[in-house]
């Protein structure tokens, strides 16, 4: 119970586990505990900032999803425009077509007619000259008709 | 032990008592207990070489268990110090982690059962070997001592010398040429007391609960029904120890670091 100098020597000690620990052993610690904090507060960081892109990503596709469909739509529309219109065009043509087919069978007839009735103009003029010869061989000679003749013919 | 007298309970007690001393001056201040210093030596060098052991391999990646419970240790050291005191906590901690671990290590030495580690003591110190060093008053005298200083030096480093004796002579009461005295006087006791406060505190607990174990001990020896009741009643009185092992430990480093930090207020 008495005061001896084992105090000053236990002083001493202290002293010197003080500044082992001060300086080898707590700063060392330290450091690394806060290195991890942060490591960990970066991946905190890190996790919350790809949650975010990855927020900003569905949104953007969700976007072009929409603008996709859009661009659909009109192709659609446009397709059944042109599909009409086509239709359209092909029916124009397939009228002048036989507009033309028509008109030209109708020249044709009327040509063929035209044709005919030359020719029976010519038989019917040959037939009258033929006839009005028999009847004139015994009456007249054909050249002094032939005029009247020829007048008759363009009556036809 | 004292086998060559008749042991009478105050020869076992006084025995269980005594320093192993070794004189290197004339008086009786000039003498080293080396039994005290060689265990908190050996205490203090294995728990700081197994801290220093762990904080060399400690990464800042995944700790493992070991590392884990060196970090569990100084989180909740620094924690303690860091509800106390506001300011940097680079000398604070350390010093009140260097304290807590060594007085409970110190402590804990009384749960080795004295007579048992007697018969090895014995071969090279016969005449007694107090392995609790916290239980010499030179010991908590010796921390609390230098924490006062520590109080002192933190005073002076924070207020100025000028601040420091303002302090001394114009707190708590006012700074009325009046109040000079009673205030020098009031922080004179408080000066005194707290390390008085400090080192007894432990001291007396430890050595008391040291001559409770000496005491049941010696009813052990006390025949036959001695024995019967001294067993669980040391039982008991070990089991109430732990606690009080921890609770000084703990108890010191608080005070050391709510001293400090009242050091670096000024009022």
């Amino acid at each position: 119970m008495n005061i001896n100098l084992t105090l000053i020597a236990q002083a001493l000690a202290f002293a010197l586990f003080i500044w082992l620990t001060a300086k080898f052993i707590w700063p060392v610690l330290m450091r690394k505990i806060e290195e991890r904090q942060k490591q960990i507060a970066d991946g905190l960081a890190a996790g919350e900032r790809g949650k975010q892109e990855l927020e900003a990503a569905g949104k953007r596709a969700g976007e072009e999803l929409a603008k996709a469909r859009e661009r659909v739509g009109e192709i659609i529309g446009s397709a059944e425009k042109r599909d009409a219109q086509m239709l359209d065009e092909a029916k124009a043509a397939a009228r002048a077509e036989a507009d033309r087919i028509l008109a030209a069978a109708r020249a044709d007839i009327d040509q063929q007619v035209a044709r005919a009735k030359e020719t029976l103009r010519e038989q019917v003029a040959a037939l009258a000259v033929a006839g009005a010869e028999k009847i004139l061989r015994r009456e007249v000679n054909a050249q002094t008709h032939a005029d009247l003749l020829g007048q008759l013919k363009r009556e036809i | 032990m004292a086998a060559e007298q008749a042991m009478t309970p105050s020869s076992y007690i006084g025995h269980h008592l005594t320093f192993l001393q070794h004189p290197v001056g004339e008086s009786s201040f000039w003498t080293l207990n080396v039994d005290s210093l060689v265990t908190a030596a050996l205490l203090g060098v294995f728990s700081l070489g197994f801290l220093w052991w762990v904080v060399r391999g400690a990464t800042s990646g995944v700790p493992g268990k070991r590392q884990a419970f060196v970090e569990i240790l100084c989180e909740f050291v620094d924690n303690q110090a860091k509800d106390i005191f506001h300011g940097d906590r680079r000398f604070i901690a350390p010093t009140a982690l260097t304290v807590g671990l060594w007085v409970l290590l110190m402590n804990a030495m009384d749960f080795l059962p004295v007579d048992i580690l007697g018969w090895v003591t014995h071969f090279f110190a016969p005449h007694g070997f107090r392995f609790v060093p916290t239980a010499d008053v030179n010991t908590t005298f010796a921390l609390a001592l230098s924490v006062w200083l520590l109080m002192i030096y933190f005073s002076i480093a924070v207020k100025g010398l000028g601040g420091w004796i303002h302090e001394l002579f114009c707190t708590p009461f006012g700074s009325n040429v009046l109040l000079w005295l009673p205030n020098l006087l009031f922080n004179l006791v408080e000066y005194i007391s707290k390390p008085l406060s400090h080192s007894l505190r432990l001291f007396g607990n430890m050595y008391a609960g040291e001559i409770i174990f000496l005491l049941l001990w010696m009813m052990a020896a006390a025949g036959y029904w001695g024995t019967v009741f001294a067993v669980p009643l040391g039982v008991i009185w070990a089991g109430f120890h732990i606690l009080i092992v921890l609770l000084q430990a703990y108890i010191f480093m608080m005070l050391t670091i709510v001293y400090i930090s009242m050091a670096h207020e000024s009022h």
